[in-house]
């Protein structure tokens, strides 16, 4: 399981979200993500290296090759305190629902 | 990651914008006037701004005019318990409300900048609120660390992270 303070610390990053939406869409290699960021594959690897201590991606050999994909369970466990976070401020607005309508028929009454 | 989300989650919106902000948008069935009041009187505050079941607010100023004051406190009732301080900054009645917080965990966390919206949507309000925090790495700490209390309003779509 990653731990989700260096997972919220490596998506801080707007060229990191863009290679994870890049994964999103399947593996990829370095080469094939350097591409549409113009930067060299130093650079991008280094975002990789991030990335992939945050448990947020995995990389297989492959030959030479390493291409990088999406870590189901990195990813997993981000979604699933983000639906937490979700659920209680849903929470909140459901209450203010319940007000809003109770609000209404004091008005009416 | 594409989950079915419930007809009651599908109400809200939340995702990030730039490196700074957070946005949550919210439909209401009433009219402007009444969410805006929900969200600037304190009695009716107490009432709903609770985050997890077992919460209170004891406690709860908000004085709605520029400048005025903001103190709410939470309590579990078990001696456990938070508060947030801040100030309104600009108000428009019924329309707008721009304002500053922070949370005492119990140091203060930097100052969240939001400016919330009240516009009129079909018969009811569509609620849109915009939180600057100061940079990317205060985003980051408010919305992996900040929130175990899941009182702050900032929540994230992986998705719309995702998608940039």
């Amino acid at each position: 399981m990653p731990n989700l303070d260096s997972a919220f610390s490596a998506l801080s990053d707007p060229t990191r979200r863009a290679i994870l939406a890049r994964l999103a869409l399947g593996e990829a290699t370095v080469m094939e993500l350097a591409k549409p960021f113009a930067m060299t594959q130093p650079a991008v690897s280094r975002h990789l290296k991030v990335l992939e201590s945050a448990g947020l991606i995995v990389r297989r050999a492959e030959g030479t090759r390493r291409p990088c994909q999406l870590a189901k369970p990195g990813v997993a466990a981000i979604d699933a305190w983000l639906d937490m976070l979700r659920g209680a401020l849903e929470k909140n607005y459901e209450r203010l629902d319940a007000v809003l309508a109770e609000t209404k028929s004091e008005i009416k009454s | 990651m594409n989950r079915t989300e419930s007809a009651v989650m599908s109400r809200m919106t939340l995702k990030t914008e730039g490196d700074t902000h957070v946005v949550v948008t919210r439909h209401f069935a009433a009219q402007p006037e009444a969410v805006y009041r929900a969200h600037t009187d304190p009695q009716l505050l107490q009432r709903w701004l609770l985050g997890p079941e077992g919460w209170t607010m004891p406690v709860c100023v908000s004085e709605a005019r520029p400048g005025g004051m903001m103190r709410y406190e939470w309590s579990n009732g078990k001696g456990e318990g938070f508060h947030l301080t801040g100030e309104y900054l600009e108000l428009e009645p019924y329309r707008r409300i721009v304002h500053v917080e922070r949370m005492h965990l119990p140091d203060p966390t930097p100052d969240n900048h939001i400016e919330t919206l009240f516009e009129p949507d079909g018969d009811g309000t569509l609620m849109t609120m915009r939180m600057t925090l100061p940079d990317a790495e205060t985003r980051r700490q408010m919305l992996a660390t900040g929130m175990e209390q899941g009182m702050e309003a900032s929540y994230v779509r992986l998705e719309s992270l995702i998608a940039g």
